[in-house]
């Protein structure tokens, strides 16, 4: 959306603002939580569009990314163990993952929390006990919980890539506050999370090359699935319930004229 | 028949017995039925029923919700993220309902914008207008405390900003915010009243669309050329031609909708509401929901706080003495060749505050806002009572039927080809 917006009152910026109205009513409110808008790169992802639907094999790497790198300072406290089964992954997988965990749980019948391994029903296990231990943990910044993070960013899954594949060295006229980095699509462009993804970093069970760009690319697939798990279900009804509207307006249409054409 | 007894024309027997004693179906089909209502309806009268639909599935979707919904500053964001996750088709329940809150509004401002258009809020019909503009503020008071409900960014900061508007009334508006708030800030007995009034209003809602119904079945309906019916010529029973017409358009309705609950969920709602409440966190930008954006942008364009606040509450309260500031006798813009033009150029300031209210209050927003603010103020305060007196009407048409019926002689300029007139 237009930032720096700058032209003084005229008819002219009038009769923009008028043509933006008309735009505004429909999409008004996500003008405005981007800093200065840097165009984001273009990626494609197989859940957009009205036939969207999520690439399993890219979700399961991406978890393991999350897994391995991402989850040692972002919870995603909404996802159980369970719900991994939606992409793709056996219930001996799930149960395996789970129980790599410890879980607080109690009071047992002496009154006593005991740690026990982790099971499909428990939420994904938090990096921290509280905010206050992952600030500690983290120069004082908080690493926000990566649920619904794709449904909180404007432009979502397309801003998340082009953060995780965002850092380069700051410009020259630019100084760092200690502990920042640069990011040239985050507000601002100095975050407290250094670059998280690293090529290699992670070694793929099907053998995927892991660039920096596939680690994003998956990663980002798996947030998108974690915060929109009802996408594939929700586009593939509405795709129906469209057709059907459409056969059922073109019926009830019929029948107006039908009705009405004694009237005219 | 036993004396005393409703005199019921209803063959089924069971019917029979029934609507003697209570004419429910009899009232059903004086009103909806046999209904006299004028033949020359376009699409825009639509909407009305559309409003009444739209309120059901609000009503409908917000109790399921509610079964499942924890109105708690701890628990309340994971409760709703429980609803789009662990229960059967809560996704579905809950984005049918928020997106719903802003189809209401699309319904509701296109249905206020026929009665402007076509001056349904003339004489005799004052008083239907009246509950009309009841009914669109508590809309907006409910609309308001169901966007708080979620506990996001959004939720918390809209509610901090809203009710903080209070505080500009001089003396009592501390008080009046603590009373609000129940406590210091927005919190925990904020939320519990807010679900509880969010909860009640949508029922007092209902009970006002019943008067404004009961009022519009006294008047009859406006139409579009805004004269009244003169005989039955002029008009057709609601069944089965106005229920066969907003069919049509419900079924459109219903498109829309879909389209926007199971393709663009999220659209028209702010990203930072998926961020839980922060009171430490203030963000960058705090925007009401979209159908709020011209009265925010009334509120920001006067850059005294008081002032805004009351230009505010005036432009929405400056409807009710609509029926009285517009002072010609002709209902129907289509033979106001002077009103009209001004009427369409504040539809236009209401769109270019729709737009500002939803931009950074900095130039050149803030200028634009003010003058469409001025504008918006002087259509109805000035411009609508002198053109009464200074316009020139088009000659009216003799009857409804007359210009409706094919070959029905010479027409008005402005009542044939209407974009919205295939009927």
């Amino acid at each position: 959306m237009p930032k720096g917006f700058d032209m003084t009152f005229s008819l002219k910026a009038l009769a923009v603002a008028l043509g933006l109205a008309a735009g505004a009513a429909l999409a008004p409110a996500p003008a405005l939580a981007a800093g200065e808008a840097v165009k984001l790169p273009d990626v494609r992802f197989s859940f957009n569009g009205i036939f969207g639907h999520f690439d399993r094999a890219s979700a399961q790497r991406g978890f393991q990314v999350y897994q391995e790198v991402c989850a040692n300072c972002h919870a995603m406290h909404q996802l159980s163990y369970r719900n991994l089964r939606e992409i793709g992954l056996s219930d001996a997988e799930v149960r395996g993952i789970a129980a790599t965990v410890q879980i607080v749980d109690g009071p047992n019948d002496e009154g006593q929390m005991f740690e026990r391994p982790g099971r499909p029903s428990d939420r994904f296990r938090k990096p921290f006990a509280n905010e206050k231990a992952a600030r500690a943990a983290n120069n004082g910044a908080y690493p926000p919980d990566l649920s619904v993070i794709v449904k909180a960013r404007e432009n979502g899954a397309a801003y998340l890539y082009a953060l995780l594949t965002g850092y380069e060295d700051p410009p020259a006229d630019v100084t760092l506050m200690e502990g920042m980095h640069y990011n040239k699509y985050f507000a601002g462009h100095q975050i407290a999370m250094a670059a998280p993804l690293n090529e290699g970093q992670v070694e793929f069970h099907d053998g995927t090359q892991a660039s920096v760009e596939q680690l994003a690319r998956d990663v980002t697939q798996f947030l998108a699935w974690a915060a929109e798990p009802e996408l594939e279900q929700r586009k593939a009804m509405g795709v129906k319930i469209v057709l059907f509207l459409t056969i059922l307006g073109g019926l009830v249409y019929a029948v107006k004229r039908k009705v009405w054409a004694d009237v005219h | 028949m036993a004396s005393g007894l409703h005199k019921s024309e209803v063959s089924n027997p069971v019917l029979r017995w029934i609507d003697a004693r209570l004419p429910v179906v009899t009232m059903m089909q004086k009103e909806y039925g046999t209904f006299p209502t004028p033949r020359n309806f376009n699409y825009f009268w639509n909407f009305g029923a559309l409003a009444m639909v739209n309120l059901l599935i609000m009503i409908v979707t917000g109790i399921f919700l509610s079964m499942h919904y924890t109105a708690h500053v701890h628990y309340a964001f994971d409760s709703v993220e429980r609803i789009m996750r662990d229960v059967n088709y809560g996704w579905l329940l809950r984005y049918v309902h928020a997106n719903g809150a802003s189809m209401f509004f699309i319904v509701v401002y296109i249905h206020i914008w026929r009665g402007l258009y076509y001056g349904s809020y003339k004489a005799p019909r004052e008083l239907l207008w009246m509950l009309g503009v009841v009914i669109f503020l508590l809309m907006m008071a409910t609309a308001f405390m169901g966007y708080v409900l979620p506990w996001g960014q959004m939720s918390f900061w809209g509610a901090t900003v809203i009710t903080n508007l209070f505080s500009a009334l001089p003396l009592i508006g501390q008080d009046i915010v603590v009373w609000l708030w129940g406590g210091f800030s927005v919190d925990n007995p904020t939320l519990n009243r807010f679900f509880s009034l969010h909860y009640l209003l949508p029922f007092v809602i209902f009970g006002v669309v019943f008067l404004h119904v009961a009022a519009l079945h006294i008047t009859g309906s406006n139409n579009p050329l805004g004269i009244d019916p003169k005989g039955p010529q002029d008009t057709l029973p609601f069944h089965p031609y106005y229920t066969a017409k907003d069919s049509v358009g419900l079924v459109a309705y219903f498109a829309f909708f879909a389209i926007l609950v199971f393709f663009f969920p999220n659209m028209l709602g702010h990203p930072d509401n998926y961020i839980p409440a922060n009171p430490l966190v203030t963000p960058a930008h705090i925007v009401p929901e979209w159908y709020f954006l011209p009265f925010y942008a009334i509120l920001r364009a006067v850059p005294d706080k008081l002032g805004g606040v009351v230009l505010m509450f005036a432009s929405i309260a400056i409807l009710f003495v609509l029926p009285w500031l517009d002072t010609s006798p002709v209902r129907s813009m289509r033979f106001r060749p002077l009103a009209r033009p001004f009427l369409f150029t504040w539809l236009v300031s209401f769109f270019v505050l729709l737009y500002c209210g939803g931009m950074p209050a900095e130039e050149p927003y803030v200028t634009i806002s003010r003058v469409a603010t001025a504008y918006y103020f002087l259509y109805f305060l000035v411009i609508l009572p002198l053109l009464g007196r200074l316009e020139r009407p088009l000659p009216l048409p003799e009857s409804i039927a007359r210009p409706v019926l094919r070959g029905g002689g010479p027409l008005p300029a402005g009542a044939v080809g209407k974009p919205m007139e295939k009927a």
